[in-house]
């Protein structure tokens, strides 16, 4: 029987599918019992898929205009 | 930027974007570019801390990818090719400004520490202090609440510089472990020791928020 403590030390291994098929099996055998763990596992999977959601920085207009004008440059030179 | 061109050009994929900016369209660009130039951004932060550094680092990859253009070939999608030469101007930057330290390397330093606090758990490995519920425990609330996403932004820029790579690009950028290793130069199990670490301190970060606030 898996520990707790175990259980959030392989909980990556477990979301990423990395576990092999009695490592699984023991993993939601322990969750399967454990209210703790299993809230713990929830919230790990909810914070690595709110992050996917977060928003890319956005480039500065400045950056945006150097690469078109450089892009232009590029353009002229190669047109020649 | 902008333009009807351009909005026209949004709708396009990659390859078709590459083969008009052959063609020396303008709109192609502006549109390529503003695809991917956040997420590029963020991927060169990973490597400089400095925003003016990131700013050019980037730069030079959108004038390779214009150099180079003949070179890709279309096997490997745009974006594997676009962060792989971003992966190797940050890297030469590095050298030759002398602070060039590598992921696998810092992967090894940043070892030293257990993420989560071993005095939550009694001596048989049990919870003692277990985690405490969140009011909300779905991505998409965490990730739209200003609170909780001004946390998670906080704690992913605390990371160790190797963690908050591999969570960058695993987590926020959505690539697979296999091209993670291989844009950072780190073996898989290294890659898997860091994306845990690095989740499981965000994860607390956002533990500690819900049971201080509110």
């Amino acid at each position: 029987m898996l520990t707790c403590k175990e259980i959030t030390e392989l909980v990556t291994e477990y979301a990423e599918g990395n576990l092999s098929f009695m490592d699984r099996v023991r993993f939601q055998m322990h969750i399967g019992m454990c209210r703790n763990c299993r809230r713990y596992v929830r919230q790990v999977k909810a914070t690595a898929a709110a992050l996917g959601l977060l928003p890319a920085p956005e480039m500065s207009p400045d950056l945006e205009q150097e690469l078109m004008r450089r892009f232009e440059s590029w353009n002229q030179t190669r047109g020649s | 930027m902008g333009g009807a061109a351009e909005g026209h050009a949004a709708g396009l994929g990659d390859p078709e974007l590459v083969r008009r900016i052959h063609a020396g369209d303008r709109s192609a660009f502006a549109a390529l570019v503003r695809r991917h130039g956040g997420a590029l951004l963020r991927f060169a932060r990973v490597f400089v801390r400095d925003e003016a550094v990131a700013e050019e680092v980037v730069q030079d990859t959108w004038m390779a990818v214009l150099e180079g253009l003949d070179g890709f070939e279309g096997r490997a999608s745009f974006k594997t090719w676009l962060y792989r030469i971003l992966a190797n101007r940050a890297r030469t930057r590095a050298v030759r400004e002398g602070r060039s330290v590598p992921f696998s390397a810092l992967a090894g330093r940043e070892d030293d520490e257990s993420p989560l606090d071993p005095e939550r758990f009694d001596a048989g490995g049990m919870w003692r202090d277990p985690p405490v519920g969140w009011t909300d425990e779905t991505p998409e609330r965490l990730a739209l609440e200003a609170e909780t996403r001004a946390v998670m932004e906080a704690a992913v820029q605390a990371l160790p510089p190797a963690q908050r790579a591999v969570l960058v690009l695993r987590d926020e950028d959505g690539l697979e472990t296999a091209e993670i290793c291989n844009l950072l130069d780190l073996t898989v199990t290294n890659q898997r020791v860091l994306l845990h670490r690095a989740r499981t301190r965000v994860r607390q970060a956002l533990e500690t928020h819900m049971r201080g606030g509110r």
